[in-house]
């Protein structure tokens, strides 16, 4: 058995985690979290760490050159910098809603990434 | 030239502003006005690309323009409240006559029953804290570099240093990175990080991004461009330890080094301002020094998370509503807060009482970091209300809402501080 | 080398001095070009000094810096309402904190009195406090009422606009590599741009005049680099400092660290004086910084080391002669030297430019031009402008009324007049200069993102061509590829 400390980076608070993990590495307990979702980030982060992206792409037309995006879930940690590439290939078309899909299941990985506001037309 | 007369004008249009405005037109404004002197309203919240904002507020996690979109959503279909932006306001005065200008309409005057001031912030600089060396291309303050690359599409650089790590550093950190670029170190003068720690995890340690703590830039190379920087460790005092220091090449420098409210206008008026928060003093409605003059958000103290910027500014739009209707009565007395042992700052500085029925939000942070200590709320001496806090850090504003019945017994001087530790 | 043009003089250097060469050429009838290495007029030494326009007791008797101060200062009290040049005529103080100091004061006197400076007085304790409460320290004072400080970039645009509507030309980023001659004498300059055929060359290169100056075959001085380190303060941090100008007693080196209130409100402290072999180096050292924080203590004690808002540093050009080099080259002929222009050298720019015209008129006629404009049109920043004048403006142009430069009110229109006017700016610090968009306490932070994008607008360049100063300072990089952007 082995310990982990760790911040949840959930929400501001930061709690700190001490995770336990067996020798093979798998998710055994946490404690520190003040929300369940502290007990959740602990579990994803030893098995499959997952992490939010928000970045832009271009957008034709659009009231300002850039349009920023969130992806609508969590991507695998490892996968977001390749994630953030493709998006330099993608060109949204203004007008758009917050919430539009902008591109539909990033890299195969079942995510979406949306408008993160609206932008109008020029 | 006849001013337009409003109930509530609000001074600038970011978060602060917008929730104002929504706060006096639920609190019964008739005829509000925001004036926003960027391109459109939402302020800083725009170029704040990344996700963490509206959890307490909306009760969901936004990014900063899917927050900012909500504020405006709330604002944009009321006819009671009017928006003008690419317009900048040049003097606010005592009469609550408002000089502003915008291409359309030129410079021209409007008035308000009632005034809140919600200018935000503006960066500490490189000439400020007087970094030694050349002048060159590619020192940017972390903000301005973040208008550019999530807004106008320009990177400020390609290998780069930051120094600071508050949370417009570390963001900055990983959005750089995300762009391509090589994000050498991140250097702090602090022994702690000024940064919510989970900017530290998901911005430094996700891209192995070093962060030196301790360490400070004692110069900036190149003439034209930048080409590298000259570390050292500090001392306790925060000043160079000769034969510390060691090279760190790059081509751009960010500076994340602290803001600075913005209260040239507050200046202008001739408001009390506080001299460590370096924004108006306001008491729980937040109102200023000067009758019928509020303020909130940024501009009062730096916030860390824009939902109690909301919080604070729903307060001042609520009482300047009242303010505008006459309906708020004038302070029968006035009791002073002071932050004291281990709290650096609190806001409101002042309490305008009468104060019963009325809970009290106070925004404090405290001046070191610490563990397991307990806030106290003295008044005369006496311990009015305690609360224990498990954590506190300078970069994380403590809220602490006093209960109404509490709220009742405030009779004079008001201290906010930490309980002395048991030895 | 590719011939680029033929003309009368060429004047090398486009700072305080060469520029007011180039004026006072362009009031005859004779082709007169200027040609500036870098990418703007007067980014060397003119735009890194104290600003002072001396009243001329300072500089030793007889000497060339004497005498040209004391007829540049009284040239400057005319040129200012001609050319609408930024001096506020607020006099200067050289303090003394102690018996010694005073005994200096009275020395100063004398020498302004021999070198012909007007109205010099010594002041007492009380009379000083009266004028500068701050100055703590005085035990009395020299007093010069004709001392100013000046604007000197914009003073400098000012001569060069001047002699640009009357024929004259400036190029930039035209450097000298080299001269041609026949007979011994100059017939052109080699130059970055190609050849430029001329029989008289004027060599204002300030840092470089020697260089300048041998590269022509004429040896006879040298230029040693003197670093002076400033530190200016935000506007708000001036009345607890100085209204006007305050020396220390000068030393051997140097007139010394003052505190000094520029004509835009902001106070600075410095320069220090420190020799060096690098003349490229304007670096703001940390022992510099500690120097002049020290010396000015002396002075105010109570400095506001909280409300700095940048640093700079410039290069005296010092002469091996001990005084200005002004005249007709000893070993060149057709070559005019006006190197060695340290201070006073902002002070006496326009009789400098006299000295050396009349030299040039000893080898060349010279025909005063009977229509020669004087006088530049008047051109006002928008906050500079009362409230009808505001409000024509943004009817005329209504770019006037959108606010780039939140700290110091700089409009968009404000910042096209700055590119578009004759000598204008196409740098972000070009702009910088001519409109103070970016000199505010945010130093740039908002407005130079969207002072870059209005310099690309206008210039038709894309956004990361645009330079903060000279070549090789580009500020931004595109995004994304041209591929990519496809």
């Amino acid at each position: 058995m082995e310990t982990r400390i760790m911040n949840c980076i959930n929400c501001p608070m930061g709690c700190e985690l001490t995770v336990t993990v067996d020798e093979h590495g798998k998710f055994v307990s946490v404690t520190g979290n003040t929300c369940p979702r502290g007990a959740q980030y602990a579990k994803d982060e030893v098995t499959a760490p997952k992490r939010m992206l928000t970045s832009t792409v271009r957008i034709k037309n659009g009231f300002l050159p850039l349009l920023p995006v969130v992806s609508a879930k969590p991507l695998p940690k490892e996968k977001i910098i390749a994630c953030a590439e493709a998006l330099r290939a993608v060109e949204a078309a203004a007008p758009v809603k917050a919430g539009d899909v902008i591109v539909g299941n990033i890299l195969g990985l079942g995510v979406d990434i949306v408008a993160s506001r609206e932008m109008a037309a020029k | 030239m006849m001013a337009d007369l409003y109930d509530v004008v609000i001074v600038g249009g970011g978060p602060a502003g917008l929730s104002a405005a929504y706060s006096a037109y639920e609190n019964g404004a008739k005829k509000i006005l925001v004036l926003e002197r960027d391109r459109e309203l939402g302020g800083i919240l725009q170029q704040c690309i990344h996700n963490g904002f509206g959890l307490h507020h909306f009760k969901q996690e936004l990014t900063g323009p899917g927050y900012a979109g909500r504020c405006i959503d709330l604002i944009k279909d009321k006819p009671e409240i009017e928006t003008l932006v690419d317009t900048m306001v040049l003097e606010v005065h005592p009469d609550k006559t408002i000089l502003a200008v915008n291409p359309k309409r030129g410079v021209f005057t409007v008035q308000g029953k009632a005034v809140v001031l919600t200018m935000g912030c503006r960066e500490r600089t490189r000439g400020a804290i007087r970094i030694p060396g050349e002048r060159p291309a590619g020192v940017f303050t972390a903000g301005a570099a973040q208008r550019m690359v999530n807004m106008e599409g320009y990177l400020p650089g390609k290998k780069i240093v930051i120094l600071g790590s508050g949370d417009i550093g570390l963001i900055m950190a990983r959005r750089m990175t995300l762009e391509g670029c090589k994000v050498v170190a991140d250097l702090e003068i602090c022994p702690f990080s000024n940064g919510l720690t989970r900017n530290i995890v998901q911005c430094l340690k996700d891209y192995n991004i070093p962060l030196y703590l301790s360490h400070t830039i004692t110069k900036i190379h190149g003439k034209d461009r930048v080409t590298g920087v000259t570390v050292a460790k500090v001392d306790e005092k925060m000043r160079p330890i000769a034969g510390t220091e060691f090279e760190l090449e790059c081509d751009t420098l960010l500076l994340s080094v602290g803001l600075i409210p913005e209260n040239e206008l507050s200046r202008g008026l001739g408001l009390e301002l506080n001299r460590l928060t370096r924004g108006p003093v306001v008491d729980q409605h937040r109102q200023t020094s000067q009758p019928g003059f509020f303020a909130a958000g940024n501009v009062v103290h730096v916030h860390d998370l824009v939902d109690f910027v909301s919080d604070e500014a729903d307060i001042a739009g609520k009482f300047a509503a009242q303010e505008a209707a006459g309906t708020l009565a004038p302070a029968v007395k006035s009791v002073e807060v002071e932050a004291v042992s281990g709290i650096r700052t609190c806001v409101p500085q002042r309490l305008h009482l009468p104060a019963e029925g009325e809970p009290v939000r106070f925004f404090m942070r405290a001046a070191a970091p610490d563990r397991k200590v307990t806030l106290e709320v003295k008044c005369g001496g006496e311990v009015l209300f305690t609360r224990p806090l498990p954590v506190v850090k300078p970069s994380e504003m403590i809220a602490v809402d006093l209960p109404a019945a509490k709220t009742a017994l405030m009779k004079e001087k008001i201290t906010v501080g930490l309980k002395p530790k048991e030895a | 080398m590719k011939f680029v043009k033929e003309c009368d003089v060429v004047v090398i250097g486009g700072g305080i001095t060469g520029t007011a060469i180039l004026r006072e050429l362009s009031k005859y009838d004779l082709k007169a070009v200027l040609v500036e290495k870098e990418s703007d007029l007067a980014i060397g030494t003119t735009k890194a000094n104290s600003a002072i326009c001396h009243a001329g007791f300072d500089a030793p008797v007889g000497s060339m810096k004497a005498k040209t101060n004391v007829r540049g200062n009284a040239l400057y009290h005319q040129l200012k309402d001609e050319l609408h040049l930024d001096i506020k005529w607020c006099g200067s103080l050289v303090v003394a904190t102690n018996e010694e100091e005073k005994a200096t004061l009275n020395e100063l006197l004398e020498r302004g009195r021999v070198n012909g400076v007007p109205d010099l007085k010594i002041l007492s304790r009380e009379e000083v406090l009266a004028q500068e409460p701050n100055l703590t320290t005085a035990v009395a004072a020299l007093w010069a009422p004709t001392a100013g400080v000046m604007w000197p970039f914009g003073c400098a645009i000012a001569f060069a606009q001047c002699a640009v509507q009357n024929g004259a030309e400036e190029l930039r980023n035209c450097a000298v590599t080299g001269f041609i001659k026949e007979d011994g004498r100059i017939t052109g300059v080699n130059t970055t741009w190609g050849v430029i055929k001329t029989k008289y060359v004027i060599n204002a290169a300030g840092i470089y005049a020697d260089a300048i100056a041998r590269l022509a075959g004429d040896d006879s001085f040298t230029i040693k680099p003197r670093k002076g380190e400033y530190i200016l303060f935000d506007k708000t941090a001036s009345s607890s400092l100085v209204y006007g100008v305050a020396f220390p007693c000068p030393t051997k080196k140097s007139k010394g660290i003052l505190v000094c209130t520029t004509t835009h409100g902001n106070t600075f402290i410095g320069p220090n004086a420190n020799d060096q072999e690098d003349r490229e180096d304007t670096s703001v050292t940390l022992e510099g910084m500690d120097q002049i924080i020290n010396s000015a203590k002396k002075l105010v004690p109570k400095l506001p080391l909280g409300d700095s808002i940048t640093l700079f540093a410039g290069l005296r050009a010092v002469s091996s002669t001990g005084d200005f080099v002004l005249g007709a080259s000893p070993k060149v002929k057709g070559l005019f030297n006006a190197a060695g222009i340290q201070s006073p050298g902002l002070s006496a720019a326009p009789a400098v430019a006299e000295v050396i015209v009349e030299a040039l008129g000893q080898e060349m006629p010279l025909h005063k031009k009977a229509d020669f404009k004087a006088e530049l049109p008047e051109t006002k920043l928008f906050n500079e402008l009362d409230g009808s004048g505001k409000a024509a403006a943004i009817r005329q142009d209504e770019r006037y009324g959108r606010v780039i430069c939140r700290c110091e009110t700089v409009t968009e229109g404000d910042i096209v007049a700055a590119i578009k006017a004759p000598c204008g700016a196409y740098t972000l610090d070009g702009v910088k200069r001519r409109t103070r968009a970016g000199m505010g306490r945010c130093q740039g932070g908002f407005c130079g993102p969207r002072v870059t994008q209005i310099l690309a607008r206008e210039l038709g360049i894309p956004v990361p061509e645009v330079l903060k100063e000279r070549q090789g300072s580009e500020m931004y990089y595109a995004k994304f590829t041209a591929k990519e952007e496809k």
